[in-house]
């Protein structure tokens, strides 16, 4: 690791928050690198179609490209294909040293590379929140969010025949893109009712296009017969090799009906990804309406480590329109504490940023608030259920644990190896926590997972480069 | 399953062929392997602990559809197909 290129600006992370984070980075002379762990920006929200595939265009899809390409013209440096393994520097020193720049170990063509940055910018964004039923480890299961990537980015459907079931709005945006795909919608279980949902109407009002866009798909289910059930989740799924049927029953009440079905897409809600300002001991609180643990932040998306920002949805669940505004705001407050920019430049570049980040995030927070799903759909996961899929630990096994006396998530992972598995928790950290969280009295009694590296799996092949034994240099053996 | 899983209207590179566990597949060059299993209709990938292994959150995250892809691990839904791809169970 010699001589090191130092950037002003790192932004990890290709969704809307980091591309504009990155793009107003450069575009005000910073030297900036973007890195993101797939072959384009976009993200999720506005991932991009494979080479040589020509997708319909579409709202997000032309959101997407605008950003792309203020992206392409800022100058800003972007490394595709490169998956954030290790982050070190910053605050990550002995004790009583000076903070150093911080240090990024990416993954790429299967070897390390390494980067140093001043200020790094968080993106990670958010991952799909599942609490686990029987026979969701089944074939043919999957997220709702997987579903709609395999839709959007590669115009593949999930199954012939599907059950949506879950919370928030991508249900409706999912099952109206599974009609226009030529897929039959068997059943859209939500777990809010009609009057949650009327109790998002005040924000979403400042959305109009949002709204229009969501009463449309509801229009478009009413009009193909599709069964929409308010207050109903998937409580099992059935079948031999694959998923061949869904149980769905009301949240209040005991009549199940069974519905065949090819596929089953589920989530419940959006939880921030947070592991690289866990790994950084940034400070968080836990805020269930915006999906979970959070890293605390100030008006200018600051964490509270010096030099470190936290943008979109990784800082709280508000959704891909307010993400851009946040992203703005991290690289101005980035750009004022590395000196490139005036308190008065700051002040008038912010302002803006700051109006449309409130706008928008009206609207996402009411999402992510009907995201949040109720805590006893926990309380009603059988014993026998795998709850993490890496290490084969169900919940009995994690029911078993706390009655042993563990006293948090990270105990819980001692005594199980819960969240210890090549996802590391990033599937069932929530299941887990919210069992844990059950007997303990509350999410925040039950903690947090520690952030540990690597924070993506490397293959030790990798790390060692072309690293031989034969070449460390042993000094000759003293005499006897 | 009969009909296609791949939606219409949508312009594709030329199919190519890959193989899953021996079994010649095709799919267009540039779709996710992940993708392009699911399309062929496999969906089961392997065995975990105490449960199946399949895609589940096709972004890279769940690491469930982890197979070995031309001799090295890698997660279905990241990896494009490519001809002469090769691909088993991890």
């Amino acid at each position: 690791m010699t001589c090191l290129t130092i950037y002003d600006v790192a932004v990890l992370g290709g969704g809307p928050a980091g591309m504009a984070a990155a793009a107003e980075a450069a575009r005000r002379g910073a030297r900036t690198v973007l890195l993101d762990e797939n072959t384009r920006p976009g993200g999720q929200v506005y991932r991009a179609a494979p080479h040589g595939f020509r997708m319909p265009a579409d709202p997000d899809r032309r959101a997407g490209e605008a950003l792309r390409a203020e992206l392409a013209r800022s100058g800003a440096e972007v490394r595709t294909e490169h998956c954030v393994w290790g982050l070190g520097g910053g605050p990550l020193v002995p004790e009583g040293s000076p903070p150093e720049p911080f240090r990024i170990d990416a993954l790429h063509a299967g070897a390390t590379v390494t980067l140093a940055a001043r200020a790094l910018i968080l993106c990670a964004g958010a991952q799909e929140r599942i609490i686990p039923f029987p026979g969701w480890t089944l074939p043919g299961v999957i997220g709702l969010a997987a579903a709609t990537i395999l839709l959007k980015a590669q115009g593949v459907l999930p199954g012939r025949r599907v059950v949506v079931a879950g919370a928030g709005p991508l249900l409706y945006a999912l099952a109206a893109k599974l009609l226009a795909g030529g897929a039959e919608v068997a059943a859209v279980a939500d777990l809010a009712t009609r009057v949650d949902w009327a109790s998002t109407l005040p924000q979403l009002l400042l959305r109009p296009g949002l709204l229009a866009r969501g009463l449309g798909w509801r229009a478009e289910l009413l009009r193909r017969g599709v069964p929409v059930l308010g207050a109903h989740t998937a409580v099992r799924a059935e079948g031999g090799d694959v998923l061949e049927r869904v149980w769905l029953a009301p949240l209040y009440g005991v009549r199940e009906r069974a519905i065949a079905c090819d596929a089953l897409c589920i989530g419940h809600g959006l939880a921030p990804a947070t592991e690289a300002t866990r790994l950084l001991r940034a400070e968080h609180r836990y805020d269930r309406a915006a999906g979970g643990w959070v890293p605390v932040l100030d008006s200018d998306q600051r964490t509270s480590v010096p030099l470190l920002y936290v943008a979109g949805d990784g800082g709280g669940v508000r959704g891909a329109a307010a993400a851009p505004a946040s992203g703005r705001l991290a690289a101005l407050a980035a750009l004022r504490d590395l000196g490139r920019l005036s308190a008065r430049a700051h002040a008038i570049a912010r302002w803006r940023a700051r109006a449309e980040r409130w706008r928008a995030a009206q609207a996402g927070a009411a999402m992510a608030r009907l995201m949040s799903p109720p805590p006893s759909l926990a309380a009603v996961i059988p014993p026998e259920t795998v709850i993490c899929r890496c290490e084969g630990v169900t919940a009995a096994e994690i029911e078993a644990a706390l009655a042993d006396g563990a006293t948090d998530v990270n105990q819980l992972k001692h005594f199980t190896r819960c969240g210890m598995g090549p996802c590391q928790g990033r599937l069932c950290g929530e299941a887990a926590a919210e069992l844990v969280a059950r007997r303990l009295g509350g999410r925040e009694a039950a903690g947090v997972a520690t952030g540990r590296l690597p924070l993506r799996p490397v293959p030790v092949d990798a790390l060692l480069g072309t690293f031989d034994y034969a070449d460390i240099p042993v000094p000759p053996p003293a005499p006897i | 399953m009969s009909a296609s899983l791949r939606v219409g209207g949508i312009g594709r590179p030329a199919d190519v062929e890959f193989t899953w566990q021996g079994r010649v597949l095709r799919a267009p060059a540039g779709e996710s392997l992940a993708a392009a299993l699911l399309a062929a209709g496999v969906r089961r990938l392997g065995e975990g602990p105490g449960a199946p292994r399949a895609a589940f959150c096709m972004m890279g995250t769940c690491q469930q559809c982890l197979l070995r892809v031309d001799g090295a691990l890698a997660q279905a839904c990241l990896v494009p197909v490519r001809a002469g791809l090769r691909a088993e169970p991890a």
